[in-house]
């Protein structure tokens, strides 16, 4: 086992993941701002941001997937070791976590039950950048609308079309976050 | 304060808490279930407004909590001490200074900002529950936007009362699809719920969270010839003379004597030192 699959985790887990839950849900609740988030130092190529995110939500009952770049022993284990979270295929997994060019192409996430929409996939989204800038965003927890850098328009407009049923993303880039949740509506940048 | 996990529940049951008020607030207005847990006091005493103050508390954080707008009843004071004895967070009376507000049936007359957080303490989240007694039957009346059993619960009222009746808890919808019920606050607060604070619920005893991310739409269910009216009592506080405020009917002798004073007792006290502005 290597050392770092021991470390970067939170120095004080309840108030560690206290701070960063609250940085968690000001982005989802306010779509498009975005945020610092801090606390764990997830093994490369995850972002710190992520792997915060991901120590704040994720335990034994949250089924994980890792794809493409990001799917490596060393962050198998050190999901493994801080989470204990089952890693799974993303069509059973509550949190996805990849590369937008990894995880556009994923069919069969979970977009939740007519019955039970909060059963769907939240999908972490590594980004090379993120800036207030781009494609219009208006719908709940935004007062006018704001801009953001989407990786694409289409997909995202399909998915938000889809209400109450639907994905929500978190964008990650470094120790940046920024939330898209399916409540959101999307329009092209002008 | 070693003696508990910082805000009293464990680290898993946070974590679950937390997962479905992001959902909540992914679907805003729609109930998530969650595995309440049972906390040192009992049901109806706000078990879920505390699980989700838990769960959203920092140790940053003020903490206030009111109990239909008093910062002084057994009930708030019991669950602020709760918090300064598990979390160690500061508390306070002071409407503005607080960072995260639990409510028991109220929100309060000042203004909140983006920096706050409200939570309410919810009895029945299910605001079709008194129409239909079946959760299977309710679930599929939200799965499929079927409210015309409410829209005719509030004609009824119409027809037996000459207006809507419904004065408190009164149904909303939420940004156009679930029907939510607002928690038992007067109606007279229900258009202040567009604003910029994040606000969570929490039913405890029924195990639901729910929010509604800030400038969420919440439209209060009417009729075009009966429109929504956010009622009070026609009078003027007696303590502090504002005329806006939601009030109290206090019988203050034995001869049934009563005088009308602000629900909320912080504003209340604030302008009382300064009537001039609050008659205005």
């Amino acid at each position: 086992m290597k050392i770092q699959t021991l470390t970067g985790g939170f120095s004080d887990p309840s108030t560690d993941g206290a701070r960063a839950f609250r940085v968690i849900m000001n982005a989802v609740a306010r779509p498009g701002r975005i945020g610092h988030l801090t606390g764990a130092t997830p093994p490369s190529p995850m972002s710190i941001a992520a792997g915060t995110l991901l120590l704040t939500l994720c335990d034994p009952d949250t089924p994980i997937a890792v794809v493409g770049t990001l799917d490596t022993d060393a962050i198998r284990g050190w999901i493994t070791f801080h989470t204990g979270a089952p890693i799974v295929d993303p069509d059973a997994a509550d949190y996805v976590f990849g590369k937008w060019a990894e995880v556009k192409d994923l069919k069969n996430l979970k977009k939740g039950e007519a019955q039970y929409p909060d059963r769907s996939a939240t999908v972490v989204v590594e980004l090379d950048s993120l800036v207030n800038q781009g494609a219009i965003l208006t719908g709940p927890g935004i007062h006018t609308s704001l801009e953001l850098s989407l990786p694409e328009l289409e997909l995202f407009q399909q998915n938000s079309a889809s209400f109450p049923l639907g994905l929500d993303f978190i964008f990650c880039c470094n120790t940046q976050i920024a939330g898209l949740p399916r409540s959101t509506k999307i329009q092209e940048a002008l | 304060m070693n003696e508990y996990n910082f805000a009293y529940l464990d680290e898993q049951t946070k974590r679950m808490i937390r997962r479905a008020i992001l959902k909540g607030l992914a679907v805003p207005g729609y109930q998530v279930p969650f595995a309440s847990r049972e906390m040192p006091m009992p049901y109806g005493w706000g078990t879920g407004g505390v699980q989700v103050s838990a769960a959203t508390l920092t140790p940053d954080d003020t903490f206030k909590v009111i109990d239909q707008g008093a910062d002084d009843t057994t009930n708030a004071i019991s669950i602020r001490k709760f918090f300064e004895k598990t979390a160690g967070v500061q508390v306070t009376e002071k409407t503005s200074d607080a960072t995260v507000i639990q409510t028991r049936h109220r929100i309060p007359e000042t203004e909140l900002s983006e920096d706050q957080i409200l939570v309410y303490q919810v009895p029945i989240p299910e605001p079709l529950r008194f129409l239909e007694p079946s959760e299977v039957e309710t679930r599929k009346m939200h799965a499929l936007e079927e409210y015309g059993l409410m829209h005719v619960k509030l004609y009824e009222d119409i027809s037996r009362h000459g207006a809507i009746a419904t004065s408190y808890a009164y149904p909303v919808k939420v940004e156009g699809r679930y029907v939510m019920d607002p928690s038992p606050i007067p109606k007279f607060d229900n258009p202040k719920m567009e604003m910029a604070a994040i606000q969570l619920f929490g039913a405890g005893r029924e195990q639901r969270i729910y929010a509604l991310p800030p400038f969420t739409k919440v439209v209060s269910l009417d009729f075009d010839d009966y429109p929504f009216e956010a009622s009070k009592a026609d009078h003027s506080c007696e303590i502090c003379g504002a005329s806006h405020t939601y009030l109290d009917e206090v019988i203050v002798d034995d001869d049934g004597n009563r005088i009308f004073v602000c629900s909320d007792t912080d504003y209340c006290a604030t302008h009382a030192s300064k009537p001039q502005e609050a008659a205005e």
